[in-house]
This record gives structure tokens, C-alpha cells and sequence, in this order.
């Protein structure tokens, strides 16, 4: 296993500039997701780092070793492709065998270390059938099989998960995270379900148009996203956002908007400096901060209609449409009691809100040392 | 009702615009088909009695043909259906497959402009007409002011006459040329054909060119190999183009079977023999449909199996 160092890295097609200009170094035994939207440039990335692609500007490194400009065959990697790329004249063990084969590994050798990785995964059984033959997961194993057949530096993933059915995918993403943890294995994974970043990563590289916004652990990015569009992007349901004007008076800074209402609160430096920029901020609440407000007490609270109430069993997702026509939606424990016709409010906790400024940055917390 | 009416007079309609097409394939490719097989057992001929009162001889057109005694002869059936074989194996397999498989595995790593370049001019060869063709190349081959001697000179190597010392082999490589269009365009859809994941996979892994050929491609584009041998065997079984170069000479060195046809009903006017070859080289054709239908099937059953 090694690290990964992406140094500068750029790449243009004729004028148009898919990725701007990334750096990203990925520790040996990390397991990186890049996150983003479709056409954010994550694939592309992914298949620089394999040598699928050529960068148009900057370097990267596998193990300390530039393999800018090296063939795929020299990087010592193994992908894993969305569509599995299982050969379908070849038996699963010829598919997992392949590498090997193609290395001039002995026959008998490549029978043993076929037959010990598809022990590993479940497969041991199906060595004889064909990719038709088997079912999806089963499929999806195969070709992690055949990548971790031959031991690589670093593994590739491009969308490995998203051709399996939900729960198949929850399936496989556990025992994904398994095998990478308890072989200690070096992977970068690209995916647009935040939840798979989520749940595998160490750390994410949130990517918007050509750019990573955000590189770090997963909670931290979910505590603090750098941005509007990573609080918009990560979570399920994401983070409400509430467009707010701030007001400052003796008694501190009120921040009001459509169907808003809080008590002023107390400012800190970095909020004063967002603040002599503009009066335009944005309101960040998870929905699981947010809870029916009880009776009238509640200082910090949005007021709207009911547009939806979703029960999920363990949860409810109750969604209002506040006055300018933005929703927001809370997770409440067990059921709510609200009914689709009338007027609600949430009320939340100021502690717990995340600010943005005028240009979707986030505002660091009263507690913090702003980092950037 | 309206509608049960409508449907009439839209088959009607149907019928009514098929009939041009109809009358012209029914005379110029259905009747003819059957003429022939009539015209193979009788004596008919372009001149002499035989050409207004042609009569019935049975099996004698098509025993002639194999009677032992002249079917080696110079100029005879065995060595123009030998001459054929030859240069199927030539010029079609080993010349347009094989050609035509390499063009296209080319083209996939060129730029997009130089692929287009490539199979326009390759293309050019393939739809250019025979007359046209013909010209060119006696033009290309002539022996004192012909392209090819020029660059041979340029070489240092003596010039030749191709179409007199080199008869078979020029007639091999300009039929390798004129159709290896038709294979690369088949094989270029075929190779689009294979998710690039695959070759993909095969890259990251180390496969070399050759092992993606052996190992990936050509397992994937069986079928396309099969339907590609089996049509491009029976085009230059019928091709009659190289008589514009040699006219099945010298010495019957080129005479392969259309133009030994040709020569038996149209230059000693013997319709009646002539016609028997004509059943004689369906019949071969149609073997090899069979043979090809055969293995289309087979490789749609392991294709439903994969």
C-alpha cells in the first residue's frame, strides 16, 4: 500500500477546464471518497490517478514515485469500474485469474491465489459459472476479486456500488469497509451518494465544477461544511438553508427572513468581519436540530404551512414551506402529530445553526479559531 | 368499420406502391434465377440451331464439366475452381478479413479527424466504380510509366510488368484492396461495440495490445468475424472485377470461375454449360450460407448463454 499525492493537478479539453487545479494527498491506508455531483470532475480525477487520462497540468505521485506521464500497467494500481468490466466468455475464476495471467503467473499459482481472494469475498463457489450466471452483488465481488487478486499500491473506485439495488448496496458497502479497514488497503472511491462517502470514508474530497471545496473527515464535513453547496450536498435530507438579514442593535445581531424569527444574538469577531461585507447571510439547521415548537415560547423558530409529513418508522420527516416558498424539513424521533392542513413552526437551537456569508462561505463559530 | 376499411385500402395502397419493385426483382432476379437452373439441362446456345430450338440433354452440361478427361485441362473447370479457392483464401481471408481487422483496431487509438481521413480513403477503394477502378490501376501498374514501377525505381528495385509476370497475386491484392472497406466498417462497429471498461480493465492490469486482441476482442466480436467471412467468401467467389485487369489471363493464370463462366456462355456461346457452372457456383454459395447460418445460430446460443 502507499500514498497518493496529487500536486496541481489540471485538465482542459480544448477551452474548457474540467478540473481547475486540484491538490489532494491521500495517506497510505486512507480511504478517500470524491464527492460530488455528476460533471463535477471526480471520475476524471479517479482516471488520472489510474493513467486512463493524461493531466493537462500538475503531477502525482503513487508512493513518492511521479507516474505523471507512466502507463496505467506501470502504476501498479486496481480498479474497479461501475460496470464491473467482467469478461462475459470468461469463468468468474478466469475473470479474477486475469491480472495474473496476464502478469505470466503460473497456472497453478493463479488457480490457489484466485481460489484464497474469492474465499475471501464469497465467491468460492461460483468459480465455474459465468458473470451472466450470477447475480449483481455477486458480480460487484467478482470484480473487486479480480482487483485484489494482485497486490497494488492503491485501489480505484468508480461508482463500484451504484448498479446494485438499496439494500444490496448497504450490503456491500459494509463489507466494502471491512475488507478496506482490515487489510489496510490505500482507495480512493468515487461516488455522488453522500451516504457511501459517509459511511466509508476517512476523508472526503467534496468536488464542485472542476474544484475539491472541502477535504476532510467525514463528521467534520457534516459538522462544519465549508459551503453552502457541501451543506447542500451532504446529509439525507441535507442541511435547511434560510436566506437572513442581519441587523445589528444594542441588544447584538438579529438575523431575520421569511418565516424566521430569532433573538439577537451576541456577535464574535468572524461573524463582525462577514458582516462588513454585506447584511446578506445564510442560516444553516440540520433536521435533526430542529423540533414542533411548544406553545410560545420558542425565541428561535420558522413559521410555515405543512407541505409534507413523512413517517419512516423510526423517524418522521416533517417538511413546511415557509413564506418565500423555501422548505424545510425536520427529523423527528417516532411520529409527529401534525396534520397537512395547518400552520407550523419549528423551533431550534442557536448554538447549533451553521452561518454562511454573502458568498455561501461558512462563518466560523464563536468558539473557533477560524482555519481558513 | 371505418377503421376495418381504412386497413384495406392502406394494404391496398401498400400493395400498389410494392409493385414497381416487385415486377423489376421478379425479372431481373427471380425469373433469371430459375431460367438458369432450366437452361443448364439443355443444349441452348447463342448460335446455330441449338439457339432456336434448344432441347433437352439431362445431366450432360454438368457431367461434361467433371468428365475426368478434360476437368484438369488447361483452361478447364478443375483448374478455375482450384484457381477460386486460392484466391478466396488469398484475397478475401488472409487479404479483406484480415486487412479489414487491422485497419480497424488502428483507427480505434487515432484522433478522430485521422480516423475519418483513414476510412475515407479506405472507403474510396470500396466505392469507387469498376470501370474507374480499372483504369486506375493499369494506370498504377503499367510498366514503363506506371506509380508503382516509379516507386520501385526509387527503391533501386527492376520494374515489372505485374499484370503479365505477377497475374494472381496482382489480382489477390487489388480485390484485398477494393473490399477491406466493408470488413473495417464491420469490425470498427464491433470493436464500438465492447464497453470501453473492458479494454480499460485490461489497461490498469498490464494487458499488451495483442493480449486485448486475443484475450477480449475477438472472443466479443466472434460473430461478427463469422458474418464477416461467410459474406465477404461468397462476394469474391462471384467477383467478376479483375477481368477488367487480365481478362482471366495470360494463360488462364487469372481465370477464376466468373470469368471462366463468362468465357464458356458468352465467348464459345455454350448458354446451356455456362449455366450449369452458374448452379454449380449458387450451390457452393449456398453451402456456405448454410455453413454460416450454422454458426450464427451456435454463436447466438453461446451468446443467450453468457
Amino acid at each position: 500500500m502507499a500514498s497518493i499525492q496529487l500536486d496541481k493537478i489540471g485538465k482542459s479539453f480544448g477551452a474548457i477546464d474540467t478540473i481547475r487545479e486540484i491538490d489532494l494527498a491521500i495517506g497510505d491506508g486512507e480511504f478517500v471518497c470524491l464527492l460530488g455531483p455528476s460533471g463535477c470532475g471526480k471520475t476524471t480525477t479517479l482516471r488520472m490517478i489510474a493513467g486512463l487520462e493524461q493531466p493537462t497540468r500538475g503531477s502525482i505521485r503513487i508512493g513518492g514515485r511521479d507516474v505523471t506521464h507512466a502507463q496505467p500497467k506501470d502504476r501498479n494500481v486496481g480498479m474497479v469500474f461501475q460496470d464491473y468490466a467482467l469478461y462475459p466468455h470468461m469463468t468468474i475464476a478466469d475473470n479474477i485469474a486475469y491480472p495474473l495471467k496476464v502478469r505470466g503467473v503460473a497456472e497453478s499459482q493463479r488457480r490457489e491465489k484466485t481460489r484464497e481472494i474469492a474465499d475471501v469475498l464469497h465467491i468460492g463457489e461460483l468459480l465455474d459459472r459465468l458473470p451472466a450466471q450470477i447475480s449483481g452483488g455477486q458480480q460487484q465481488r467478482t470484480s473487486l476479486a479480480r482487483a485484489l487478486v494482485h497486490p497494488a499500491d492503491a485501489f480505484l473506485f468508480d461508482e463500484p456500488l451504484s448498479n446494485l439495488d438499496a439494500r444490496m448496496r448497504v450490503e456491500a458497502r459494509a463489507f466494502l469497509y471491512h475488507l478496506q479497514r482490515s487489510r489496510g488497503m490505500t482507495a480512493v472511491y468515487v461516488t455522488h451518494d453522500q451516504a457511501e462517502a459517509m459511511a466509508l470514508s476517512t476523508r472526503i474530497a467534496v468536488m464542485c465544477a472542476g474544484d475539491i471545496v472541502q477535504y476532510a473527515p467525514p463528521l467534520e464535513i457534516y459538522r462544519r461544511p465549508a459551503t453552502t453547496f457541501v451543506a447542500g450536498f451532504v446529509g439525507d435530507p441535507p442541511m435547511n438553508l434560510i436566506a437572513a438579514q442581519a441587523t445589528r442593535s444594542d441588544r447584538g445581531i438579529a438575523l431575520r427572513g421569511a418565516g424566521l424569527g430569532m433573538s439577537p444574538l451576541a456577535s464574535w469577531p468572524a461573524l463582525d468581519r462577514a458582516l462588513d461585507h454585506g447584511d446578506r447571510v445564510t442560516v444553516g439547521v440540520r433536521p435533526e436540530h430542529l423540533r414542533i415548537a411548544a406553545g410560545d415560547d420558542a425565541s428561535n423558530e420558522m413559521r410555515g404551512k405543512l407541505y409534507a409529513n413523512e413517517a419512516m418508522g423510526p423517524e418522521s420527516l416533517v417538511t413546511l414551506c415557509l413564506d418565500d416558498g423555501v422548505r424545510v424539513t425536520a427529523r423527528l424521533f417516532g411520529d409527529a402529530p401534525v396534520r397537512v392542513d395547518g400552520e407550523v413552526a419549528f423551533s431550534f437551537d442557536a448554538a447549533q445553526i451553521t452561518l454562511f456569508d454573502a458568498r455561501g462561505m461558512r462563518i466560523a463559530g464563536p468558539g473557533e479559531t477560524p482555519s481558513t | 368499420m371505418s377503421s376495418l376499411r381504412g386497413a384495406n385500402v392502406s394494404s391496398r395502397t401498400g400493395a400498389a406502391f410494392m409493385t414497381p419493385a416487385a415486377l423489376l426483382i421478379g425479372l431481373f432476379v427471380v425469373f433469371p434465377f430459375f431460367w438458369i437452373i432450366a437452361v443448364s439441362f439443355s443444349n441452348r446456345s447463342l448460335l446455330g440451331a441449338n439457339a432456336l430450338h434448344p432441347q433437352f440433354v439431362g445431366l450432360k452440361n454438368y457431367l461434361d464439366l467433371f468428365d475426368p478427361a478434360t476437368f484438369w485441362s488447361q483452361g478447364g473447370f478443375g483448374p478455375s475452381l482450384w484457381l477460386t479457392i486460392q484466391f478466396v483464401v488469398l484475397s478475401a481471408l488472409c487479404g479483406q478479413v484480415l486487412l479489414g481487422l487491422v485497419l480497424a483496431w488502428i483507427s480505434r487509438e487515432l484522433s478522430p479527424r485521422a480516423k475519418s481521413l483513414l476510412q475515407g480513403i479506405v472507403m474510396l477503394a470500396w466505392i469507387l466504380p469498376d470501370v474507374v477502378v480499372g483504369f486506375a490501376w493499369f494506370a498504377y501498374l503499367d510498366r514503363d510509366a506506371g506509380t508503382l514501377n516509379q516507386l520501385l525505381h526509387g527503391l533501386h528495385i527492376p520494374a515489372a510488368d505485374f499484370l503479365i509476370e505477377h497475374p494472381f497475386l496482382t489480382i489477390c491484392v487489388f480485390n484485398a484492396w477494393r473490399g477491406a472497406a466493408f470488413s473495417m466498417m464491420l469490425f470498427d462497429a464491433a470493436l464500438q461495440s465492447i464497453p470501453p471498461s473492458y479494454l480499460e480493465t485490461a489497461d490498469v492490469v498490464g494487458a499488451s495490445s495483442w493480449q486485448k486482441l486475443r484475450d477480449i476482442v475477438l472472443p466479443l466480436i466472434r460473430g461478427h468475424i463469422v458474418t464477416d467471412l461467410i459474406l465477404i467468401t461468397m462476394w469474391t467467389f462471384n467477383v467478376f472485377t479483375p477481368f477488367l485487369l487480365t481478362a482471366g489471363g495470360p494463360s488462364f493464370e487469372t481465370d477464376i470461375l466468373p470469368i471462366y463462366t463468362y468465357r464458356i456462355a458468352f465467348k464459345s456461346f455454350e448458354f446451356g454449360k455456362g449455366a450449369a457452372i452458374g448452379v454449380i457456383v449458387m450451390l457452393i454459395n449456398l453451402a456456405f450460407s448454410l455453413v454460416y447460418l450454422r454458426l450464427a445460430q451456435r454463436g447466438l446460443r453461446a451468446g443467450r448463454k453468457t
